[in-house]
């Protein structure tokens, strides 16, 4: 069920210079939330800023209710919210979103993430390992070196993990996506989750198209509620009429969609 | 229709209709659909800026709000509110004109239209480039607004526009509003609605108000 809730922050780690995880203590949020779901986080109690910021969750401690989330230093909102400290208490709704990654028995599971959009992935491919019998590669994309993160943890929850770097100052050089079709060609998986920057969720939708492989992506908007009312988080579905298009919300019918079903 | 009417009905509340379209035949066609369903009224969006093929040219004077309205009022029979947009230069001409066209309330504000910049990448924040403003910084005009039409129209007014507290609710009832709404609030806090309707009762409790209809245009001018 979804709770609004004033959660304890119990820890805070700065991972990078403007990246920060916060854990927070809420086991009503935790007990029911599941992989690709988000809350929504009031950075300050005050009024500016008014509305909420959604942030993707990074790990479900259920054994101990504590929910971990990541956020990089964008704007005003993220700022604040870096400034806060443990103890303090987060007013937070959750878990939100319909749209799940779907945890099942695979046979080969391709998770490919880009930059920050790694860390919906974590909870997804712990979930994959701890309850399942999906054999699972993990592809991290980053820019250089100095943005690669969480690799032990994310090494952690794979079978086999890749890291590539867009200057090839760590790991592979070039994109993640091309080390996928690489792989592609000794084994198709039989399914690909996928969360990033578009362009590459683009090129993985067309990948994952041409291929036929099931795909399931998570995708990212700005949104002033996070619940479905003010409709401002619109993709576009697939298919549908160019004169009449036909809109999904990225906060209720997502976060996680199939790649087939919408237009990105 | 189909989700979100089943879904509504399981609450103990009223539920009106925002309907909204590009030209006087949408608006005929939805309100001739909205008559046949089970709601309990619809209120007319003359005003809406964040719809690009804008139902706004309707809305700002008093003849285009009028005659959307009078095509409006043939055809459905349930109570109907006309929603004004703030973004004109005198807010009684429409409201005098969804009266004049028969409608049981005018409801005001819409979101003023606004522009935010990312100067960064010196582009707008919005993919529209201009949206709807909302929120509490609306507040003080849509109060102003409400007490203009208060004193030319006699129906009755459904003020909104930045009501986070049972405070605001007061002020807007104390301009002219007979009742009040919370859009934005709901975004902050889920259960905002309630903690307003608390609110208009502690008021009411500390100037021991009977009736809350006593309030209702009371303020007394400097």
């Amino acid at each position: 069920m979804k709770v609004n809730c004033k959660a304890e922050i119990v820890k805070i780690e700065k991972l990078k210079e403007d990246l920060y995880k916060f854990s927070i203590q809420a086991e009503e949020i935790v007990s029911c939330a599941k992989p690709g779901q988000f809350i929504d986080v009031r950075v300050v109690d005050g009024i500016e800023p008014l509305l909420r910021r959604p942030i993707s969750i990074y790990n479900l401690d259920k054994e101990n209710g504590i929910l971990e989330f990541i956020f990089q230093v964008k704007g005003k909102g993220t700022s604040l919210l870096a400034q806060r400290k443990v103890g303090e208490k987060l007013d937070i709704i959750g878990p939100l979103g319909y749209g799940t990654f779907s945890i099942k028995d695979y046979k080969n599971v391709a998770i490919i993430g880009g930059g920050i959009g790694m860390f919906p992935l974590y909870e997804l491919a712990k979930e994959l390992k701890e309850k399942t019998t999906s054999n699972v590669h993990i592809y991290m994309g980053f820019r250089n070196k100095d943005l690669v993160t969480l690799e032990e943890e994310f090494k952690n929850v794979s079978d086999e993990l890749t890291i590539t770097t867009d200057d090839g100052s760590y790991g592979i050089s070039g994109f993640a996506i091309n080390e996928l079709k690489k792989d592609c060609e000794k084994e198709v998986p039989d399914k690909i989750f996928a969360c990033g920057p578009l362009p590459m969720l683009k090129a993985v939708q067309a990948f994952a198209a041409q291929n036929n492989i099931p795909c399931e992506i998570s995708l990212e908007e700005k949104m002033a509620c996070g619940l479905g009312v003010c409709l401002g988080c619109a993709v576009k579905t697939a298919k549908s009429p160019s004169d009449a298009p036909e809109y999904w919300h990225v906060c209720k019918a997502g976060p996680v969609f199939n790649a087939t079903d919408v237009e990105i | 229709m189909e989700n979100d009417l089943p879904y509504l009905k399981q609450f103990d509340t009223a539920i009106i209709v925002n309907a909204c379209g590009s030209t006087i035949e949408d608006y005929v066609e939805l309100a001739k659909v909205l008559n046949t369903l089970d709601i309990d009224g619809v209120e007319l969006n003359l005003s809406c800026p964040n719809v690009k093929a804008g139902c706004l040219a309707f809305g700002t004077s008093y003849e285009g709000v009028k005659e959307v309205t009078s095509q409006v009022r043939k055809v459905l029979d349930k109570p109907l509110i006309v929603k004004l947009t703030p973004n004109v230069t005198d807010i009684t001409a429409p409201a005098l004109g969804a009266q004049d066209a028969g409608a049981d309330g005018v409801s005001l504000i819409n979101t003023l239209l606004g522009m935010s910049i990312d100067i960064h990448k010196r582009r707008p924040h919005l993919a529209n480039n201009t949206g709807g403003l909302s929120g509490p910084c609306v507040k003080p005009v849509g109060v102003r607004m409400v007490y203009q039409v208060a004193q030319k129209v006699n129906i009755p007014i459904l003020g909104l526009g930045g009501i986070v507290t049972g405070e605001d609710a007061i002020e807007y009832m104390l301009a002219g509003a007979t009742a009040v709404s919370v859009g934005t609030g709901n975004f902050i806090t889920p259960d905002t609605a309630i903690k307003v309707v608390e609110g208009i009762e502690n008021y009411m409790k500390q100037y021991n108000i009977q009736d809350v209809n006593e309030i209702v245009g009371a303020v007394q001018m400097n």
